[in-house]
């Protein structure tokens, strides 16, 4: 296989484990203040106590895996969305201090104050995400130097905005299961009408960026054309989506939580095969693109990062299976929670 | 000096950079120690080191956040406002961050969540195990971003591809990458800054709680742990110094001679203080061991050692910067081995712990590896300037196109309102568990309990109790 081509679907590979996993947690975080009871809370945070740190670094070995085998698509990018990237970066931060700061005083103020800031950087972040993905979809105005040109207005179109609602959409989908799956009793009973709800919004807004693509982004179905394979996703997809109503309706939360990680998934591939071999679209002209083969580093640090990842990548998998292992089950508050 | 890119790209890169230092250092420190503390009561079973343990578990908990939130920062920094460099470079810097992630950050997330979370869920074998993989993992994540820093100060294993503005540096050898002439060196020493502030940090705390007379037998026996890490570590500093400074003299003579003062070429001298004048050359109020520069290199006092002279204008490092910061890291490590050494001298003939004028020594005396840590990082750092790639690019070459002076100074003014705000919450959270101190009784209710949470109590009694990382643990049965 080809190196850049491999490097290309690892970083798809360390974004779908980013979007499935920080999803669920940002998830919660977006739904946190619909519960309003101080125990329900600190469930809540506790849900996802043990494991966001660990989502998280999918998203920073993708950042460094992007600046290692792609540091052109790196620096463009990022400077290109400079603001935009630092407010992601503040959301960030108030996400990790809100959980780790909030219950270690009594004071309601105190724990009001990290509350609101746990949930506005849940969904600033998540926001902040789709927005990225939807400029990417339709194009960045990129010079022949590489460089952005465009100013922070250019970043806020209508399109890149829906995607940001959608990205929210979604991830409250996907953190409301979540929290299902780790709830008892009562909460767990509101949870359910929940599910409901931010299945519809998410039903809405999925149909909406659908149709937004595909009126402004006649490109994007170009690669549908070469490889019509590629169809199945979409089907599977749809398939996916149709199923998450279908097993909260059941009582089966488990599935539902898988077709609603599978839906990320598979929104994650479609995003990427519409983009390949691109990994910028240049909105000012397509020879200023930057590709897989042009953005990349020499073909000797791809191979000795190819190192890396095939050492690696067992040993994160194991990691993850092994503690979402030792922490399944319902959440329940102890002496160890948060 | 005018507010453009350049300099708030710098000064953003430092606020943020020594923000993010102030944790990872403690991290590791910490980590090691909370390590042996576990190691010592898998072994003797002796019941006080548990408490110990896990009393290091919650505050390390609350310093690890703080690492991983502004480590986040650093990580996309390269790319937001030196996106030039981050092409120049990253063929070979990219693989060292992208290492770190897979196989520092992994491992110390997840086996955290059971350090953490998980005392109740695995067995005290598996969570010692994690322990030490939190511990390794910690240095783990030095190592790779030590590399990656190193390579900028002494670049080895690459060759230059392109013209111009469209060159760039590629590997052609990794290991030599890897290890290129200062790598260990500066690895090792970092770590053994690290170890250092890990153990002053714990020899402050304990040394608060025997001047309060609480919990004074767990505080006497932490204390000697962290006595003989600190001692040990404190003479380690001095000799790995020594070897960096030997290397140093070699592949960036211009950032010894900025250390030292060292304009003109000749037998260099030895300052204990001084305040370098950069204009006229010379060193104002300077006390000198005479040639002492040149006997440290080379064995002898007039073997001559490169001076600024040597380099165009152009190429020069800011002197008094580097001048200051070196010497402060150096007479606060000769004040760490003084101080060691008289303690362990004292703790032998069992009259360390009577000594309450020292005691209050070491509670402010945490304060001295923090600054020789900074110290250090900022005498390396502005040491290598104007060079970003030691040699090869100029920091002034370096920034971000498309990113303009307002966007880097708004950035700045955030970051600043939010660090001091999370310093703020940070102290106040770290006093208050402190203070609270490590939960002896094992069934009891309260020893010390605050009266206006009793209410509190009575709610949180329903459900299990409160948190592990919570205040309020003294309320039910650790
Ligand atoms: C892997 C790379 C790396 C690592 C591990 C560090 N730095 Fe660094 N540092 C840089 C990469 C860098 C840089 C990107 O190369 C900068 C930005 C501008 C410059 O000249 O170098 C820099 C600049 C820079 C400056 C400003 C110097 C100036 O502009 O005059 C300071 C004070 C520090 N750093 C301090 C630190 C501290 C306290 C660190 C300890 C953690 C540290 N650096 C680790
Ligand atoms: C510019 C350079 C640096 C970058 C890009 C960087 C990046 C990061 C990132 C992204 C994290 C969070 C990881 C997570 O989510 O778990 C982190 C945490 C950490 N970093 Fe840094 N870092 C830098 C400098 C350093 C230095 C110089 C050291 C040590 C010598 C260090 C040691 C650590 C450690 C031990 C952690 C774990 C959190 C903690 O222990 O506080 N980092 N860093
Ligand atoms: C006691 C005598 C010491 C000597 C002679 C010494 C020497 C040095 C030298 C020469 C450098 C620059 C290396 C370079 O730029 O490549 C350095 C850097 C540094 N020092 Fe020290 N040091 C001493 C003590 C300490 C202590 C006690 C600490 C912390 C507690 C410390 C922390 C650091 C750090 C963090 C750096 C930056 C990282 C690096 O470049 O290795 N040093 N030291």
């Amino acid at each position: 296989m080809d190196l850049n081509f491999f490097w290309f679907a690892i970083l798809g590979i360390l974004l779908t484990g980013y979007a499935i996993l920080d999803g669920f947690d940002l998830g919660v975080g977006i739904m946190h203040l619909f519960v309003k009871d101080d125990t329900e809370r600190r469930l809540l945070m506790n849900s996802i106590g043990p494991l966001w740190d660990g989502n998280e670094v999918w998203l920073v070995t993708f950042g460094g895996a992007m600046f290692a085998a792609f540091p052109h698509a790196y620096a463009t990018a990022f400077s290109g969305f400079y603001l935009p990237f630092m407010l992601l970066l503040f959301a960030l931060i108030f996400r990790a201090v809100s959980m780790e700061f909030r219950s270690k005083q009594e004071m309601r103020w105190w724990r009001q104050m990290w509350d609101v800031s746990f949930t506005a950087a849940s969904t600033l972040a998540t926001f902040l995400f789709g927005v990225a993905v939807g400029n990417v979809m339709i194009g960045l105005p990129i010079g022949a130097d590489m460089e952005f040109q465009g100013s922070v207005l250019d970043l806020l179109g209508p399109f890149p905005l829906l995607v940001g609602a959608f990205a929210v959409a979604t991830f409250a989908m996907h953190g409301t299961i979540y929290l299902y799956l780790k709830t008892e009793g009562d909460l767990q009973n509101r949870i359910h009408r929940w599910m409901w709800s931010t299945f519809g919004v998410f039903l809405v807004l999925y149909i909406f960026v659908t149709m937004a693509s595909l009126v402004l982004l006649p490109s994007a179905v170009t690669n549908f054309r070469e490889i019509p394979w590629a169809w199945v996703v979409v089907v599977l997809n749809v398939l996916a989506i149709a199923n998450i109503p279908r097993a909260i309706y059941l009582g089966k939360p488990g599935y539902a939580f898988i077709s609603s990680g599978a839906t990320i998934a598979a929104l994650t591939f479609l995003f990427g095969f519409a983009l390949f071999p691109n990994l910028i679209v240049s909105s000012l002209d397509p020879a200023w693109n930057l590709t897989i083969y042009t953005a990349a580093s020499s073909q000797k640090t791809l191979g000795i990062m190819r190192w890396f990842a095939i050492i690696g990548m067992p040993f994160v998998l194991s990691y993850t299976v092994a503690i979402y292992w030792i922490f399944r089950g319902k959440t329940r508050l102890g002496k160890f929670s948060y | 000096m005018d507010l453009d890119v350049l300099f708030l790209s710098r000064f953003q890169f430092a606020l943020t950079i020594m923000f993010h230092y102030l944790f990872p250092p403690l991290s590791i420190g910490l980590g090691l120690i909370m390590a042996i503390t576990e190691g010592m009561f898998i072994k003797t079973k002796n019941r006080e080191y548990e408490v110990m343990a896990r009393f290091w578990t919650k505050i390390f908990a609350v310093v690890f956040a703080m690492g991983v939130a502004t480590g986040i920062v650093m990580e996309f920094e390269f790319g937001t406002n030196w996106a030039t460099y981050s092409r120049y470079v990253g063929d070979v810097f990219g693989s060292p961050l992208a290492a770190e992630g897979i196989f520092a950050f992994f491992l110390e997330s997840g086996f955290l969540a059971v350090l953490v979370f998980g005392w109740d869920r695995v067995s005290p074998r598996m969570h010692f195990f994690s322990t030490i993989m939190v511990a390794l993992g910690s240095m783990f994540s030095a190592v790779w971003i030590v590399v990656a820093n190193s390579w900028q100060q002494t670049p080895a294993g690459y060759h230059i591809v392109g013209e111009g503005m469209a060159a760039r540096a590629e590997i052609t050898d990794f290991w030599a990458m890897v290890l290129n002439p200062s790598s260990v060196d500066r690895l090792v020493h970092t770590l053994i800054g690290a170890f250092i502030l890990g153990a002053f940090f714990v020899m402050s705390i304990m040394a608060w709680y025997i001047l309060h007379r609480r919990h004074v037998k767990l505080a006497q026996q932490s204390f000697t742990i962290a006595l003989v890490v600190g001692t040990l570590a404190s003479l380690a500093a001095l000799l790995s110094g020594h070897e960096q400074a030997n290397t140093v003299s070699v592949t960036q003579p211009a950032k010894l001679a900025a250390f030292e003062g060292h304009f003109k070429s000749g037998p260099g001298d030895m300052y204990l203080f001084g305040i370098p004048d950069e204009e006229k050359e010379l060193v104002r109020f300077g006390i000198a061991i005479p040639g002492g520069l040149s006997f440290l290199l080379h064995n002898d006092f007039s073997t001559p050692v490169t001076g600024l002279d040597q380099f165009a204008p152009e190429d020069r490092p800011p002197v008094q910067i580097p001048f200051q910061s070196y010497h402060i890291m150096i007479a606060l490590g000769m004040f760490f081995i003084g101080i060691t050494l008289y303690a362990s001298f004292l703790r032998w003939r069992g009259k360390l712990f009577e000594k309450r004028w020292l005691m209050w020594v070491f509670v402010v005396a945490i304060i001295g590896p923090y600054l020789a840590n900074q110290a250090g990082w900022v005498a390396a750092e502005v040491g290598r300037q104007p060079w970003i790639v030691y040699g090869l690019l100029r920091t002034s070459d370096a920034l971000s196109k498309a990113v303009s002076a307002e966007e880097v100074l708004a950035s700045i003014i955030l970051f600043t309102i939010i660090y001091l705000f999370l310093l703020a919450v940070w102290l106040y959270v770290m006093n208050d568990k402190i203070k609270h101190g490590p939960d002896e009784s094992p069934l009891a209710i309260a020893e010390g309990g605050k009266g206006s949470l009793l209410d509190t109590m009575a709610s949180l009694a329903d459900h299990g109790g409160p948190s592990m990382t919570g205040m309020h643990d003294e309320k039910e049965g650790n």
